[in-house]
């Protein structure tokens, strides 16, 4: 070690914090380079160069030469493309409302301390704890021809649905999936945005006379308004990047003709294997990130707007 | 009802001798017997539907060749439970293996997370030097990277270094997130920075000040790190599915799809595959809630 020095520095820090050093003057940077490493090469890199690549006609094998916008332009005339910017759509608008709503109703179940209730929350979140495989696999099982859900219909007079066998009907299937498996993330998010809520409102409101419903909508709402602008944003951002739920209950090609597709699932399907259209699938990864980021940016101007 | 619902502070409550069970709130007031009856009402009904289709699962995978796991009425019980299926899915794919390999990439990511975490966000947060806010910058932009959209470079890049299709290949992007190294920079950020001048004062070292007295301070958010880099690990899909294309090397998640894809029409034995992939996970949950919570508050106010 060099020898040690005691850098104060007087007035450039407040509060009574002497700046301290007793260090080597690299010796930052030697706690720092593991972090700064992996993320530099396995994160920005790979960033810049999907930016890069999506510029190119690079395949797994072959460099790649320098297309211009022809990636861009070809996706335009993509059918699947499209039908993946669709399904991601879709997913966003199926997805977001039920986990933005149904964990903060959950939330409100939980909250009181009746007896049992930390097992009750627990139990809640389990599924947040399993692998998507897990989960996928559990509920393509249930959701079968022949599976839980259709022998119950079917012994309540009904008869079997089709879950895993009309395309519509597979996406919604893989939406409930997404959000079976949200809803005890986002209730534990909005038990700790209730626990903020001053109860005199609560009772002031029950005084005035406010039914449950009302007191739900004119209190608890406003109260943890900015918490559901987070969960808006989290779960939108994670819905339009949804993958593994479409992948296992579609099947890798998105059913027979691909027609439930997400975005995601094309740019694997498009970019790996020994085949794979490293450029191409670049071109498809920039729309996500572009719609990723626009998405952000909505939820958070609607959050402004509202508030003005 | 109207007698006992009133909202009369619960002090006054051992005056009126009790003629109905009395439940309190954290508040020590009253709840009603009949919200009270209708709570437990909606949280049993939503404990079927969470819990449910685990125990189902569970139990199609107990159930043996003879018995018919498609009846209707359906028969929640196995009429005669085995573990046969568990002997026959080890038989059909190396299931023991591909645990071992989920082991094995969960344990080096929680190992290297903490300790690259740990590190870099005690730079971050305590040390000065030139270049330090443009090291945190570093972070916030990579954690705002989604990795959906860079997996093919992801992929390339380990073609690159040879790395594709092994388990090193399988750990090495995520072994030191950026939303850790943040979570434990805030961290260390909240410690009192007097002990630390103390320790310098009495001739501590760098590493010392980091190993003695910050790290054993932070071990709650450590613990929230270790926790979720085991439970990214073990339940990864996306990543694993692209880098892996030998079935000897695969994870459990990924050797579950193959079977799931292979073998899709016995259900008991996917079931049983599921079981032994969901097992673990449950258990630690189960010993380790309250850093399972911790996180996810940790980690939405970041991400």
């Amino acid at each position: 070690m060099a020898s040690p020095t005691l850098t104060g520095t007087p007035g450039t820090r407040k509060s009574g914090t002497r700046r301290v050093r007793r260090q080597l003057p690299a010796s930052p940077w030697l706690f720092a380079a593991p972090g700064l490493l992996i993320t530099g090469a396995f994160i920005l890199y790979p960033f810049v160069s999907t930016l890069v690549n999506s510029f190119t006609d690079r395949r797994t094998l072959v460099p790649g030469e320098f297309v211009g916008l022809a990636n861009f332009r070809e996706l335009l005339h993509d059918d699947m493309f499209w039908t993946g910017l669709r399904n991601s759509t879709l997913y966003v608008l199926g997805v977001v409302p039920a986990l933005v709503l149904l964990p903060l109703l959950l939330a409100l179940l939980v909250q009181k301390h009746i007896p049992g209730i930390t097992f009750f929350r627990s139990a809640f979140y389990t599924p947040v704890v399993a692998s998507i495989v897990v989960v996928g696999l559990i509920w393509v099982w249930l959701l079968d021809e022949r599976g839980l859900v259709n022998s119950l219909l079917e012994t309540l007079g009904a008869s079997p649905v089709g879950f895993l066998s009309d395309q519509w009907l597979i996406l919604l299937s893989a939406m409930g999936v997404t959000v079976w498996k949200g809803l005890g993330y986002y209730m534990i998010i909005y038990l700790a945005a209730l626990a903020n809520v001053p109860r005199e409102l609560h009772e002031a409101a029950a005084v005035d006379g406010a039914g449950a419903v009302r007191r739900f909508l004119s209190v608890t709402v406003p109260a943890v308004r900015s918490t559901m602008v987070l969960v808006a944003a989290l779960s939108s951002v994670a819905a339009f990047k949804v993958f593994s739920e479409v992948y296992l209950m579609a099947g890798p090609n998105g059913g027979p003709a691909g027609e439930d597709t997400t975005l995601v699932m094309l740019v694997q399907r498009t970019g790996t294997g020994l085949t794979g259209r490293v450029g191409y699938a670049s071109a498809i990864s920039v729309v996500v990130f572009v719609v990723t980021v626009a998405l952000m940016l909505l939820v958070l101007r609607a959050d402004r707007k509202e508030e003005s | 009802m109207s007698a006992v619902d009133t909202s009369r502070p619960a002090e006054k409550a051992p005056a009126a001798p009790a003629r109905e069970p009395r439940v309190t709130d954290e508040h020590g007031r009253r709840v009603r017997v009949w919200e009270l009856a209708l709570r437990y009402l909606l949280l049993l009904g939503v404990l079927a539907l969470t819990i449910g289709p685990f125990l189902w699962q569970l139990s199609t995978s107990l159930k043996g060749p003879t018995e018919d796991i498609f009846s209707s009425p359906p028969r929640f019980l196995p009429s005669d439970p085995t573990l046969d299926n568990y002997e026959r899915v080890a038989e059909t794919i190396p299931v023991w293996d591909y645990a071992l390999n989920s082991l094995k990439v969960a344990a080096a990511n929680v190992v290297t997370n903490c300790v690259g975490a740990a590190l870099a966000g005690y730079a971050l947060a305590r040390l000065r030097y030139r270049g330090r806010r443009v090291a945190t910058l570093v972070f916030i932009l990579a954690m705002l990277v989604p990795v959906e959209g860079i997996i093919i470079a992801q992929f390339t890049t380990m073609r690159e270094l040879g790395l594709n299709n092994t388990l090193v290949g399988v750990v090495l992007p995520g072994c030191v997130s950026a939303l850790n190294v943040l979570l434990m920079r805030n961290a260390f950020l909240h410690l009192p920075y007097e002990i630390e001048e103390a320790a310098f004062v009495d001739g501590a070292n760098v590493w010392q000040r980091f190993y003695r007295i910050a790290l054993p301070a932070v071990k709650g958010t450590l613990a929230v790190v270790a926790i979720f880099a085991f439970m990214g690990a073990w339940d990864d899909f996306l990543w694993p599915l692209i880098v892996l294309s030998d079935p000897s090397k695969f994870t459990l998640t990924i050797g579950l799809n193959y079977l799931h894809g292979t073998f899709a029409n016995d259900e008991r034995l996917v079931a049983a595959g599921t079981v032994i992939a969901v097992a673990p996970l449950i258990v630690l949950f189960a010993c380790l809630q309250r850093y399972f919570f911790r996180g996810v508050g940790e980690g939405a106010v970041k991400g």
